[in-house]
């Protein structure tokens, strides 16, 4: 129970909040109340206004009009630090670890214990991070330098540097999207405990099944509005989707393709013993024009250093290329690119786009010799290119002169994907396109990529959400530890198949995966119905 | 290719035709308005400071003093130019200064020679003068590219290898009686303006065009923004940003022959401390220092600028000492604006 004096009072009310950026009203009038020790889930697509939400209760943005009450009096926080003495505390989506420290360095940065004052004393930092790792069951060596931690574990780390301060209000936004089943068993106890010793909770997500496990109330956010704000008993997952989404999906997802499929055509690409570097393995496979061919396995299997190793973005140990059955030298992605091969890398903001630049920039990027002669830029040409692809894609942007940054993340997904089509790229390789998607873009990406396969392309996708790869692809090739652990035909993939393949059971037996699982938590939404 | 076979469009697009319309045209008037603010602010900085002088600092307005400003402002508006490059793309060249003397020691020397007449001479002096520039950039832009070394350390240790060797060129010695020709280009006015001032303008609109209008310059703001995505979009980024820093040892090879035309002599310690105006010209003017935004009319008027400050405060008898003060603290204020410009686009994101 919470252990506030005043049960029923509000711990944070939020009236009228709004906040306007250059062509978009982000976050348009919206009232929010929260109560002590509750757990309220806040959804909705990209865009929709929770990162703006957020970053008015941290105080990095400055509210245009509303007002915040905090704990009974007015709160108007100028900068994160108001926010941090008022309790409240963030858990980003990205990290904001210092990776040449060591973990408890990081867990307890704002409060290192001090001897005389002015040295740290590391006996007891180490014997409290210890503490906090236990807590969140991270068993790393406290002294271990951050940057050798995983991407999970740097989660778990964030979330336990939380916990090392005591907050009144923890926001956690997308706190699940790296970890594993267990790990979130456990990270949804402590929230748990939380909510028990009074702290609030406000938890981002996309994934439903987990809002309907863990929280009590719900509100949900839709082009910058707040549409409802409901405890989690009185709805259900459908109804949160049809508010989030504001259309069907299922019209969406039913675009799946049908049971009398052309047979893929001829061989676009194939690699043969290709191993990547470090990588004793070699790998082998062939992808075909037409098809979408998955590529699964754990965290640390070697998905996106085999399509980074294919692309020519690392350097290989070893391996040959053919296209069109031509042996080819792809050295760097400029001789990749020459024979009609790209990648979209999971890390669409740093490796993707030009963030700073205009849309129209990011959509001719990859083929300037088109918008010029002689060197000399074509603007006309350029706009009316970028014009034809963002209708194309049906991209959601103000203007062509808009910033990349300043698009949602599926918006800037298919940025992406328009430069390479617009590139005339014949094989797509994409490492993880619809993570950190919101479930409408996914559905669109989804589709696109099966149109594109339709039209003739040849596609190889990266996911670590198992049923996307199930519903999306036309067979499926399964990593375990850089070796090819099996092919998965579309009519025996299942996830259960798919997973023992990637767990190592068909070549070590016992081979247990000391890495993380990522996979194993089935997701409410981008699940076709099949 | 794609249309055709979408059936299952998700949403029209001509059912968001209105909303996108209106959204539309406010972000293209904000960014307008923002393009203005941007390259307006320095310009209206410099109106103002010649608005001062004209009218308290004395003969501030005369024909001569004039001449004089746009003389001075000459070098360093050359030397500005390739530095727009190389900042633009997220490096900085410190050795331009030394390059400048060694560019000229050598160019001096084949002037001098009295085994060639003098048209070609002159001639062959220029061409000396920007191989030997271009050189000294492309060695600069190898090292940085090829081992991933920050240009500071490459370019300042150039800086000394250069002026070892304009040294050494001579042995120490400056070099004077060249060609009355070529002494003559120095002085020479065409239209009513110094000769000299209109090569650096005609650099500065190449250079403008460059940036803005080819395929080269695109890519030299998008390395600056994000080298990785540009090289993983298929382009050859070692390319430009080896070029970036042949075209500054370019612009320091015709820097070198505009100041002998001027100062009718060769010396090795010319051009010391050249990088920092030039540095200082392309920081006031607007460009960042972390590559990708920034334009050539800014550098344009941050050298005017500090030109026109360091004239006007002559004219009104302020020192030496306190002009060099005056004019380090522009530079700071510049940068100060600068952060408070990057801030408020952030916020308005």
């Amino acid at each position: 129970m919470p252990l506030n004096s005043k049960p029923d009072a509000l711990l944070l009310e939020l009236k009228g909040l709004t906040k306007r950026f250059p062509g978009v009203v982000a976050l348009n009038a919206v009232d929010l109340s929260l109560a002590p020790g509750e757990i309220h889930a806040l959804v909705g697509e990209n865009g929709a206004g929770k990162s703006t939400l957020i970053k008015l209760l941290c105080g990095s943005y400055v509210p245009d009009a509303g007002e915040m009450q905090f704990d009974g009096a007015p709160y108007r926080p100028e900068s994160p630090l108001d926010a941090l003495k008022a309790g409240i505390r963030v858990v980003y989506q990205e990290f904001s670890l210092l990776p040449y420290l060591s973990v408890a360095e990081n867990l307890l940065f704002d409060s290192l214990p001090r001897r005389y004052g002015l040295l740290v004393d590391y006996r007891k930092l180490h014997e409290r991070a210890r503490a906090l790792l236990e807590r969140v069951g991270l068993d790393v060596d406290p002294q271990t330098p951050v940057e050798h931690l995983g991407v999970a574990q740097c989660q778990l780390l964030e979330i336990g540097k939380a916990l090392s301060f005591a907050s009144r209000l923890l926001i956690l936004d997308e706190p699940t999207a790296t970890l594993t089943p267990r790990e979130i068993g456990r990270l949804f106890g402590i929230i748990r405990d939380l909510r028990a010793s009074g702290v609030t909770v406000i938890y981002v997500s996309h994934h439903l099944n987990e809002i309907f496990d863990l929280c009590d109330a719900v509100t949900v956010l839709r082009n910058g509005r707040r549409m409802v704000s409901l405890p989690v008993a009185a709805t259900s997952p459908p109804e949160i989707v049809h508010l989030m989404v504001g259309r069907e999906l299922e019209a969406a997802l039913a675009t799946h393709r049908t049971a009398a499929e052309p047979a893929p055509g001829p061989a676009a690409l194939r690699v043969q013993d290709l191993r990547f570097r470090g990588n004793p393995h070699g790998i082998s496979f062939t992808l075909c024009y037409g098809e979408i061919v998955g590529l699964a396995g754990l965290v640390g299997s070697g998905r996106t250093e085999t399509l980074r190793a294919i692309f020519g973005a690392d350097f290989r140990d070893g391996g040959e290329i053919y296209r069109h059955e031509r042996r080819v030298r792809f050295d760097n992605p400029r001789d990749a690119v020459k024979h009609g091969v790209c990648l979209l890398t999971e890390n669409r903001k740093e490796e993707g786009l030009v963030l700073p630049m205009p849309v129209r920039v990011n959509v001719t990027l990859t083929d300037l010799s088109r918008i010029s002669q002689g060197g000399l830029l074509n603007a006309r040409t350029e706009k009316t290119i970028a014009q034809k692809w963002v209708a194309e894609l049906d991209m959601r942007i103000a203007s062509l002169e808009q910033a990349a940054i300043n698009l949602s993340g599926g918006n800037q997904q298919k940025l992406v994907m328009a430069k390479w089509l617009f590139r005339n790229a014949e094989v797509l390789m994409l490492d993880e396109p619809t993570r950190g998607i919101d479930v409408g873009a996914k559905a669109e990406i989804q589709d696109l990529l099966r149109r594109l396969a339709a039209a003739g392309k040849s596609i190889l996708v990266v996911s670590s959400e198992v049923p996307e790869l199930v519903a999306l692809c036309d067979r499926i090739l399964v990593l375990w530890r850089g070796q090819l652990a099996g092919e998965v035909q579309r009519q025996e993939a299942t996830e259960e198949r798919i997973l023992s393949l990637a767990c190592g059971e068909s070549i070590a037996g016992a081979g247990a995966p000391s890495r993380n699982i990522n996979e194993g938590h089935s997701h409410a939404q981008g699940r076709s119905p099949e | 290719m794609l249309r055709e076979d979408r059936p299952n469009k998700v949403q029209p697009v001509e059912a968001r035709s209105d909303a996108v319309g209106t959204a539309e045209s406010r972000a293209a008037r904000f960014t307008f308005v923002q393009r203005v603010l941007r390259e307006a602010g320095i310009g209206i900085a410099l109106l103002l400071m010649i608005f001062v002088f004209a009218s308290l600092a004395p003969h501030f307005t005369d024909e001569s003093n004039i001449t004089n400003i746009l003389t001075q402002v000459t070098i360093n508006l050359i030397m500005a130019t390739g530095m727009t490059f190389v900042i633009l793309i997220g490096g900085i060249d410190l050795s331009v200064g030394s390059i400048l003397a060694f560019a000229a020691m050598v160019a001096g020397l084949v002037l001098k020679s009295e085994t060639l007449p003098v048209p070609a001479a002159i001639a062959l002096a220029v061409l000396t003068s920007i191989t030997v520039g271009m050189v000294c950039g492309l060695v600069n832009g190898f090292i940085v590219s090829f081992w991933s070394v920050p240009s500071f350390i490459v370019t300042l240790g150039m800086l000394n290898v250069a002026r070892g060797a304009a040294l050494e060129v001579t042995n120490a010695r400056t070099l004077f009686e060249f060609p009355n020709e070529f002494n003559a280009f120095g002085t020479a006015t065409f239209l009513g303006a110094p000769a000299i001032f209109l090569v650096a303008l005609v650099l500065v609109a190449i250079g403008w065009a460059v940036l803005t209008r080819t395929v080269f310059g695109r890519l030299i703001y998008a390395i600056g923004n994000n080298e990785e995505a540009v090289r993983l979009s298929g382009h050859n980024t070692f390319f430009y940003k080896v070029a970036v820093f042949v075209i500054s040892g370019l612009t320091v090879g015709i820097g070198a022959i505009v100041y002998m035309a001027r100062l009718t002599i060769a010396s090795p310690i010319l051009g010391s401390g050249f990088e920092l105006n030039a540095i200082a010209a392309v920081i006031i003017g607007g460009t960042s220092l972390n590559g990708g935004r920034g334009s050539l009319i800014g550098t344009f008027l941050g050298a005017c600028l500090i030109g026109v400050l360091a004239d006007g405060l002559i004219l009104m008898g302020v020192g030496d000492f306190v002009r060099q003060m005056i004019t380090g603290g522009v530079i700071i204020l510049a940068v100060i604006v600068d952060s408070y410009r990057a801030k408020l686009a952030e916020r308005t994101r």
